[in-house]
Parts: structure tokens; sequence; C-alpha cells
């Protein structure tokens, strides 16, 4: 017994050695071997995964010769990528490209400090200036310069409703605050949950919350808060506080256990009657196979009809990448009508540019392409658009008491002492 | 043993399984959410027993996460075989050996299986970064070995402070050095607390994430517990298939201790008690 | 003990090598984190100029880490009282001698072999208020709406959500207490346990007067254990709660690494994590010591 077991654990420790030697190749150590191009997303499942593989196809018709390596690291909406892309960037590591929320977060993250060539030449030598809205442009503009390419647009300021319940208690489509609180208020006093929430995540209260300030301030005051030049106990904002905290009357008890995900689907289930949401919910409802119209149907957020909040990811051009020709036939790709209309109808977005195949989109993406076209773009703050990183990060913890507190007075003073410290033009 | 009377027996019974059924109940969603369509699962049909059972789920979990299983062997195994290895040299050494500042030493080696891995997660990995170790199978086995390395000493020093000093001695006598003592006499004795340090690695390491999620991000190198957790995809989650990918992740490791079980109980007590 | 000079030097020729590696991946670590805690990196781009204390001092300001701190200590309490208590009564039930006694030893132990990812999930799920075992005791007649770790609900500086990260942690290392205890327990000579018995005492007087005492040095050793990992608690966290709403369930560890690879703020991360590593300390280090100072 002891000796077989001698021998077991010989050939354990052999096998040890021989693993110990082998070691993966790394994606990166790949790039640099052939003509080829890595790119870094955390697109790695469902109609994310197949819409970029879509693009993908479009990239290698066009470039036969480069092998083009997908990276992509999965898990909490991009925190974890995020994390690896950070790592690597000041690792001297770039990714030759890497998908990024437009907006503040690639901004000042890596633009601010230098990482990442400017785009300008390259929307212009590919005419591409007046093929996607000026908020768009502006939203990845810095300094006058451009530096990414944006490749889909979700719109965040969507109001998903079960029509049973909205039939069954004679409710009209609320169109402000005010008939939202009406709404609000029939439901409740009908047994029915009227609102729902589901804030696991931080994000999603946040997002309610830049919902209700657009509704309240309109989007000129809205931009304003975010670049610091409006203060936190201007009129408007404070009437957006309250009526934040008046909404979390109406929302779940136990929205903290809830995820965005469950929430949408107490909603289709007839659980709960509301629930704020980008677009992306389209996605999870057809997996689902619930039906519009029957479980679910959707509207603009109250008050927020003419303005389009947005969530678009990105492609940039770090600095100093490996192969940088092919990343920049990558971008090609990315702000091609082509490309854009591979990736976006699998997906569930829209393109960002202006001049897509409409054919090609369901009915909801062609409404929402049309109100893209000519409503007033907003950048969203949950996602990472409208300001950076760290300051979103110190918003999300207000945004995790004041759920619960609904404490208006204390949240205006923590909200303006992020801005102070955060807020680009403090 | 304690004498018992009837009423007495029945009690112990009755609480005995009361008390495995609470354990086991959790072990019953995870399965019955593994078995369900995707279209069946939502929270509010937790408790409702799948009517229709589909294995499809095991299926595209275990193609979703075999190269990760994989790659967690890759990472298990060397791990293992290093902390054994160092650490039963440790141990040995540590035990028969007396000498000025071995006590500060020694105290100093145990420290480091109680920090916080927090601690030095950054600077750990600009260290990986720096030595290009990063992101790679190899930064990882050389975290988990290194890190390992304190509790697999404690161990084996325990183990071997049992063993008569005689021993040593008499193997001295015979012309034998430190390490010829080491090698002839001291490792056929060891087995029983390398089958401990084994089994404790094991699954220290099996279901590490925080290590794994730091500093591995290529998809291809991942060991399993950070591939469920990406299982989760970027917004819609997929949680039949993810509850059948944690049963497969964690069937290893439950192999280890129904096979090892009752080593695992003596390799406790004598790791930890004594001392 | 044996100790020729020749011998231990050829033994710490070959110790002292790994010892150094061991000890710049700990204390060298420890001191570099140490050095970012003091100064102003906040952002993707080091920025190591010295700002002295100032993090530690706008952690113990903050309402979340200050929360943080009470978690840790209410749950740590929690989490070895039921592990201690719980795990012992396991032990005995089986030191008694019931048939299968490998069967249910798995079954208790079985916890212990899955990773706090895939638990952390799993107890999410259960303890859902509206959804979980809430609905199961409503199915009995009872009035269950209790909010598990939704609730904001507090006692003092005792949040109530805490529990649910008990249940779920205890359920795991249940086994691995029980298992300290059942070893020790069979440790014990009989001859002891015999004489009580002939000397007419009752099952309970045997339990508190012959077999506890025997058990206090495994005792100690299981808390330390436990303490341990309570202290750096992060992968259950991160799977099953979050920060909870109003931080209920927020730790530390949770915090940090939210900290740093989220927002970026890497000295305040730094801060953080050393603040955690003085905690195990205090528990750890008088630990050590008093060991060493026995076996001398």
């Amino acid at each position: 017994m002891k000796k077989g077991l001698t021998v077991l654990l010989v050939l354990f420790c052999v096998c040890g050695l021989v693993f110990a030697q082998g070691t993966t190749e790394t994606s990166t150590q790949k790039a640099a071997e052939k003509n080829s191009v890595e790119i870094f997303s955390w697109w790695t499942a469902g109609g994310e995964a197949e819409g970029l593989q879509a693009m993908i196809d479009v990239f290698n018709k066009k470039n036969p010769g480069v092998e083009l390596i997908n990276a992509t690291v999965a898990g909490s909406a991009g925190s974890n990528a995020k994390a690896v892309l950070a790592t690597r960037m000041q690792g001297g590591n770039p990714p030759d490209s890497f998908q990024v929320h437009a907006g503040h977060e690639l901004i000042d993250t890596w633009v601010v400090s230098n990482h990442m060539e400017s785009l300008t030449q390259l929307f212009k030598d590919n005419g591409w200036m007046d093929k996607f809205p000026k908020g768009v442009l502006d939203i990845v503009s810095y300094k006058g310069e451009i530096y990414s390419v944006p490749v889909n647009i979700h719109r965040s300021n969507v109001l998903w409703y079960n029509p049973q319940i909205f039939r069954k208690y004679n409710i009209q489509i609320p169109t402000t605050m005010d008939e939202l609180f009406k709404v609000c208020e029939t439901l409740k006093q009908n047994g029915v949950i009227a609102f729902a929430l589901g804030d696991t995540s931080a994000w999603t209260a946040t997002q309610l919350l830049e919902n209700v300030i657009l509704a309240d301030a309109g989007p000129q005051k809205y931009l304003a808060l975010w670049n610091g030049t409006c203060k936190w106990d201007d009129k408007d904002i404070v009437k957006a506080l309250n009526d934040y905290a008046k909404l979390m009357n109406y929302v779940n008890p136990d929205h903290s256990a809830y995820t965005d995900m469950n929430a949408l689907t107490a909603v289709a289930e007839g659980k709960m009657a509301m629930n704020l949401m980008g677009d992306w919910a389209l996605g999870l409802y057809q997996q689902m196979n619930k039906k519009e119209g029957t479980d679910w149907e959707w509207t603009i957020f109250p008050g927020t009809k003419d303005s389009f909040i947005l969530i678009s990811d990105s492609f940039g051009l770090p600095k100093n990448v490996k192969n940088r020709e092919n990343a920049i036939k990558w971008l090609d790709v990315c702000g091609s009508v082509e490309g854009q209309d591979a990736f976006n109808p699998i997906k569930g977005s829209i393109p960002s540019r202006l001049d897509a195949d409409k054919s090609k989109y369901s009915d909801y993406q062609k409404k929402a392409m049309d109100d893209f076209a000519v409503k007033t773009i907003v950048p969203s703050v949950a996602h990472g658009s409208a300001i950076s990183e760290a300051w979103v990060t110190k918003v999300n913890d207000i945004v995790n008491v004041f759920t619960s507190d609904k404490d208006v007075n204390a949240a205006i003073k923590d909200f303006q002492a992020t801005a102070d410290k955060y807020a680009p033009n403090n | 043993m304690i004498h018992q009377n009837k009423i007495k027996i029945f009690f112990k019974y009755f609480f005995s399984i009361l008390f495995a059924l609470l354990f086991i109940f959790p072990l019953l969603v995870l399965i019955n959410t593994s078995i369900k369509p995707f279209a069946n699962v939502s929270l509010s049909t937790m408790w409702v027993w799948e009517k229709h059972p589909t294995f499809v789920n095991y299926g595209e979990a275990a193609r979703k996460l075999l190269p990760n299983l994989l790659n967690s062997f890759k990472l298990v195994i060397p791990v293992c075989f290093f902390s054994i290895l160092i650490g039963s040299i440790n141990g040995y050494f540590f035990s028969k050996f007396k000498f000025k500042g071995s006590n500060i030493l020694f105290a100093l080696i145990i420290f480091g299986m109680f920090i916080p891995y927090q601690s030095i997660l950054i600077p750990l990995v600009q260290t990986l970064n720096r030595t290009k170790l990063y992101g790679k199978m190899i930064g990882l086995i050389l975290t988990h070995t290194i890190y390992g390395l304190p509790i697999s000493t404690l161990m084996f020093r325990n183990y071997y402070a049992e063993i008569p000093d005689e021993l040593v001695e008499a193997g001295m006598l015979d012309s034998l050095d430190i390490w010829g003592v080491y090698r002839k006499l001291i490792i056929p004795i060891s087995i029983p607390t390398v089958v401990v340090v084994l089994i404790w690695q094991f699954t220290s390491v099996w279901n590490d994430f925080l290590f794994a999620v730091v500093i591995t991000q290529d998809p291809l190198v991942q060991p399993i517990t950070v591939a469920l957790q990406n299982l989760s995809g970027s917004q819609i989650v997929a949680w039949n298939t993810v509850m059948a990918g944690a049963l497969l992740a964690s069937l290893p490791t439950l192999f280890v201790y129904i096979v090892f079980g009752e080593y695992f109980v003596q390799g406790l007590l004598a790791g930890s008690v004594k001392g | 003990m044996y100790c020729p000079k020749k011998e231990i030097q050829k033994g710490l020729a070959v110790v002292i090598p790994f010892a150094i590696l061991l000890f710049i991946f700990v204390y060298g670590f420890i001191g570099w984190s140490f050095k970012v805690s003091l100064s102003a990196w906040d952002g993707v781009i080091p920025n190591m100029k010295k700002v002295g204390f100032s993090n530690y001092v706008e952690l113990f300001h903050s309402r979340r880490f200050n929360m943080d701190l009470w978690n840790t200590l209410f749950f740590t309490v929690l989490f070895m009282m039921i592990c201690v208590v719980g795990g012992f009564i396991l032990a005995y039930l089986l030191y008694s001698g019931l048939k299968a006694e490998g069967l249910f030893r798995t079954i208790y132990m079985y916890p212990l072999s899955i990773s706090f990812i895939v638990s952390g999930v799993i107890w999410k799920w259960i303890l859902t208020p509206s959804e979980g075992i809430n609905k199961l005791f409503q199915m009995m007649g009872f009035n269950a709406t209790f909010g598990w770790y939704t609730s904001t609900g507090h006692i003092g500086h005792y949040n109530v959500a805490l529990i649910s990260l008990v249940i779920a942690a205890s359920w795991q290392y249940l086994g691995y207490t029980m298992a300290m205890f059942l070893a020790g327990l069979r440790g014990i000579p009989t001859q002891i346990v015999e004489s009580a018995m002939i000397d007419g005492a009752g099952e309970f007087r045997i339990i508190r007067n012959v077999l506890l005492p025997q058990l206090k040095p495994i005792t100690f050793s299981a808390l330390i254990v436990l303490g341990h990992i309570s202290l750096k608690i992060f992968d259950l966290v991160y799977a099953m709660t979050g920060a909870g709403p109003k931080f209920v369930t927020d730790f530390p560890g949770l915090y940090m690494f939210e900290t740093t690879f989220r927002g970026n703020h890497y000295a305040e991360g730094a801060a953080i994590s050393i603040i955690m590593l003085l905690l195990v300390a205090l528990v750890v280090v008088p630990y050590l010591v008093s060991t060493f100072r026995k076996e001398d």
C-alpha cells in the first residue's frame, strides 16, 4: 500500500513538473507573432457575442490576410474587463483596440492620461464627419479631437410596462412625472407594485435617477450638472431628487435583492407594473419568449420624450500598439455601414451612423433610429458616458444610500461634494 | 461510548437527519434550477420542481467550461506539487533543527497564511506585470504556490514534530547529511500529511476566485471559478446553465472530499490543533 | 533536538531562498501597499505624491467604511458562535456512534468543497425576500416577510441583513468545525469518559465536565481560522449580496476591491487593505505568540 501510494505520488510529481512547463499562449503573444490584430471587449454572451462575430466576419472578408484575435473578458457588465485593461495599459501592453463606453469613461481614463491617439484624421479621411449626429461626435471628443469610433447605440430612457395591468386598471401611458405619480398612486390603491427596481448592481438605480433628473431639469441643465456648472441645490435638481425619493415609495421593497433582469422579468410576469431600463431589455424578452403586447410594452420615460439618453460602445486606438495598421483597418469596419449593419441587428442596438440600411432592423429599432436622428442626444451617467469612472463610483455609493434613506438634503450635500472633487469645470 | 437509551438514540438520529436535510436543500435548489429550460428560470419558480427536466444545460455548461476546467487542473496540480515539496522541506527543517531565531523565522513564515490577500493585491499585480508574468497561468501558479507555503509548512512541521528525533540522529550517525536523512528517512513516512496538504491546497486553490479574477483575464487561461462567474455574461444571465456549471465545477473537490474525507479530518487535527 | 552547525547551514541554504521569496511576497508587498496608502494615487496613472495619513482619516470619516467595520465585528462574532456551537453539536451526534457516520460526515462536509462563488449565488436566490424561503414559510402558514439581505433594519450597529451572510457562511464552515471537534472528541481517552459514566454522571454532565475542557485547544484553533476567514471575507459577499442597500452587507474586502478595480482609487484601496491587515494581526499575532511561548 505504502509503496503503491509512493509510486502514485511520484507520478503526480512528474505530471506536476510537466504541467508547470506548459503555459497557454496568450492572445497578446499571438498578436505579436503574426500579421494580426487583437481587439478587446466584454461581449461574451448572447446577442453581443454573436453581433461582434458578425462584425468580425465583415473584417475578415475585407482583410483576408490578417488574423483577428478576439480577446474578451466577461463579467460584471465590463468591470472585470476594465480592470484588466487598466493593468495592460499601465503595463505598456495595450490591446490594438478595445471596447469602451463612448464618453467620459474613455476620455477621463485614457485620453486625459495621454494613452490614446486622435482619430479626427481617420474620420475626415473616411468621410465620417457628417455621418454621425453631432451630439454623438461631441460625446467622443475631447478638446476638439475625436478619440473613438462609436459602433452601437442603446437608449436608456425607455419605460417598460405590463399592458395587462394597465388595461385592467384603465391606465393611460404617463408622459410627465406628475402623470407617472398618478399612475403609481392608482396602482398602489389597487395593491399592485407600481415600479420595479432591481438594484443589486448599483448602476440601475443611478440610471433611474438620471432619467428623473432629465425629466425635471431638461437636457441643457442635465449637461450643466454633469460638467459642474450647475449646482446640486438648483431648484430643478432639488425637485428631481424629491421626485426620486417619492418614486421610491412605489418601488418593490426588496429591490436590492433583484437584479436588473429580475425586475424586467417581474414586469413581464405581471408582478409589477413598470420598469426603467435600456433597450437591451428587448433581447432579454426575446430570449425569455415574452410577447410584446401581451407581456410587455414600451414607451419613453415620462418627461424625456424629446431626449435620447445614449449609451454607446466604441472602439479606440491606443498609442504604441503592436499592429497599428491593422487596428486602423478594424476601426474602418467599426465605423462603416457594413460593419454596423452586421453588428447592430443581432445585438439589438441601433447603429451610430445615420445612413444605415433600415430594412435590416426591427420595428422598435426603426423608431429608435428615427428618434436618434432628431432628438436631443444626452450621455448617460450610469454607463460612463457623461462622467468619469471615478466620479460614477462615488455617485453610485450616494445613490445607494439615497434610495433607502430618501434624505434629499444629505444627498444634495454628498452629490455636491463629489462634483466639487471630480467635475471637469470646478 | 456513552450509555444511550432508546429515546436518546431516537432524538440523536432525528436531529442528525434534520440537520442533514438542512445541509442538502440548497443543493436541491441548485439541481432544480440546473435542469430547467431557460424560459422557466425565474425567482418565482425556484421551489417548483421542474416538470420537464432537461440536461441540455449540463451539456452547454460543460461545453463552455471544459477549457477552464482543464485550466483549473493545470493550476492546481503544479501548485500542490510545489507546495507539498517545499512545505515538507521547511517543515522538516523547522521541526528537527533548532538555531537562534528559528522560532521567529518560523512565526514570520506562518503569519503569511493569515494576511488578507487584499493587502497585497496592488503590488502583486504590479510585480507580476513587471516580470511579464501577469495574465499567464505561470503567474497564477507562482502566486498560489508562494501563498500556500505557510500553511503547508505549518502542517508538515506539526507532523514531523511527532516523529522521534532519534530517527534523525540515527540517520546522521549513518553518515547521512541533513538532506540525506530527508530523502531516505523522512519522505517515505510523510504520506499522511502529504495527502492532507494535498486536499487542503487542492480545494482552496480550486475554489479561489480573488487571485484568479485579478491575475488572469484571457478566457483561455482562466480557471473555472472565474469562468463560472463569467457565465453570467454582460446583461442576460442564463441561470440554469450557471447552476449546471456550478455543480460541475464543484464535482472534483467534492470527489476529493468523499474519497479522502477521513484523512482530511485527521489532517485538520494534526495541522491546526497542536501548537 | 540535533543541532550541528554544518547541517543547519545546509538546511538554511535550501530553506532561506524560499523564505526570502515568501517574505517579498508577504512583507515586501505589505510595505509597498503601505507606501501606496500614504500617496495620492487616485486614477489610472500612479501618483505617488505623499499625503500622510489623510487617506486613513478620510476612510474613518466615511460612512461606508465605518459600517464595514461594524459589519465585520458582528459577522465575525455570529459566524464564530454558530460554527463552534453548531460544529460541536454535529460532532457530538456523530461521536455518539450513529450508523452511516461516513454518510452524515460527508453530508455535513460537502459544503466546504464548494466555492463561495457558487454558494453565494445559491443563497442569494434562496434568501430572496419575496420568492425565496419566505415563500415556503408562507405556504406553511407563517407570516414571513423578513427582508433578509435587503433589510436595512438594525439593532444598534448590528445590521439585520448580516444574518443572511452568516447563514450562508456557517452552512459552509460548520463541516470544518465539526471535523475538528470530531477529531478532538475521538482523541479523548475513553477511560476518562468511562470512569465518569461509572461515577454515575449523566450525559450532559459528561459533556460539560469531561469533554468540553479537553476540547479547549481545538476550539481555540478553530476560532483563529474562522476569525481570519471572516476578517477578509470577499467571495461570498461579492457573489451573494454585494454591498447592499445603505451598505448593510458591505465589508472591507469588497469595498477595497470595488474602489481599487472599479473606481481606480488606488491609494484609498491600499489604505483599506492595510487596515484589514491590522485587524487580522490583532487576532492572529497574540495567538502565534502564545503558541510559541507554550512550545518553549
